[in-house]
């Protein structure tokens, strides 16, 4: 009955549209990244530049993806940390 | 010198074939010469939306293998004197042609002609990258449904890479009474999501199905809206600002109650 109502008052909360919408936004992340596998390695890359000026991280064991869940995509990095650095290198050039 | 348009879409059925003749013979009407070019070898269909059917002596694959000239192989239309269609070939595949031949018939044909429109088969495979070889102008035509979207989204970033960059949207099918009751995306949501320029809507209408039956196209019918709507377009295309058309066609009892109670 309250859905009637909302229809009626064109509230839009739960209407299919917005189920298509969300859905085609998840869909979408993962379709556009898939196009562009360079984009990724792309962030791995500058990924490991600000995080090697505050530990050392292993390089090679890093891992980056997209990970999608019930209603969200998650970006998901695995980074191995082998040492914090003593003293934070914080100069901006 | 004129332009060339790929008509594409990626998913199938969403109204290309339609689009494309409706829009060249828009823009045949109003003075523009125009050559239509039906690239979906094996499964030609422009002919037939057109009713031009019976008319085909040689097809595309004729051209680009050298069989006859283009000029030989075009068909007058029969309403507009300066509308004309190369049509596919139907017994061959998308392989009989690659972009190589499809990219120097096109620079050939432009140079006699205002715009050169060419039907995009579905898919994005050599049908696909044969279709937009030559053109340096691309309108995809969805749907407001998630296949339909998604596909258009994936064929955009395949125009973009190939260097088709800002390929303007058509949304065809739109059922404004769905989209009222919330059960349809609506324009700002499909722009919202594909993030591309909006060419035109095109409003679900029967009476498409009535004139393809007959041949004809709805664009020369003055009394429907997908008419008016493809029109618009047309002079859209021309350059022309012309407002989107209001299809909210919502008779005043819910529309007052929702402004009393001060919803939109």
């Amino acid at each position: 009955m309250l859905e009637l109502i909302n229809r009626l008052l064109g509230r839009e909360n739960h209407s299919s549209k917005t189920v298509a919408k969300e859905r085609l936004r998840l869909v979408l992340v993962h379709d556009r990244a898939g196009v562009s596998p360079e984009l990724l390695q792309t962030l791995k890359i500058e990924l490991i530049q600000v995080i090697s000026n505050y530990m050392e991280i292993d390089e090679h064991a890093l891992e980056v993806s997209l990970d999608s869940s019930e209603n969200q995509v998650a970006l998901v990095a695995s980074i191995p940390v082998k040492n914090m650095k003593r003293s934070v290198q914080t100069e901006t050039a | 010198m004129g332009e060339v348009i790929v008509i594409t879409s990626g998913k199938g059925g969403v109204g290309k074939t339609t689009t494309t003749a409706n829009l060249g013979a828009g823009l045949a009407s109003l003075g523009n010469k125009v050559c239509l070019i039906d690239a979906d070898i094996g499964l030609r269909n422009l002919d037939v939306v057109m009713g031009l059917e019976n008319r085909i002596v040689y097809d595309l694959v004729d051209v680009t293998s050298g069989n006859c000239t283009f000029r030989k192989a075009l068909i007058k239309d029969k309403r507009f004197e300066n509308l004309f269609l190369l049509p596919a070939a139907q017994t061959k595949d998308k392989t009989a042609v690659n972009p190589d031949q499809m990219r120097v018939l096109t620079e050939e044909i432009k140079n006699e002609f205002d715009y050169v429109i060419v039907d995009c088969p579905a898919g994005i495979e050599q049908g696909f990258r044969n279709a937009i070889a030559g053109a340096n102008q691309a309108i995809v035509v969805t749907t407001p449904e998630v296949s339909a979207v998604r596909d258009a989204d994936r064929i955009i970033g395949l125009l973009e890479k190939e260097d088709l960059r800002e390929p303007k949207l058509v949304v065809n099918r739109m059922r404004y009474q769905m989209v009222k009751h919330g059960d349809m995306m609506s324009i700002d949501d499909i722009i919202d999501i594909l993030a591309v320029d909006l060419l035109g809507v095109v409003p679900e209408d029967e009476q498409v199905v009535v004139s393809t039956n007959r041949g004809d196209m709805v664009v020369m019918d003055n009394t429907s809206k997908s008419g008016q709507a493809y029109r618009n377009i047309v002079r859209r295309i021309k350059g022309e600002d012309v407002p989107m058309m209001n299809l909210d066609d919502e008779s005043g009892f819910f529309k007052k109650l929702r402004q009393i109670i001060g919803l939109k």
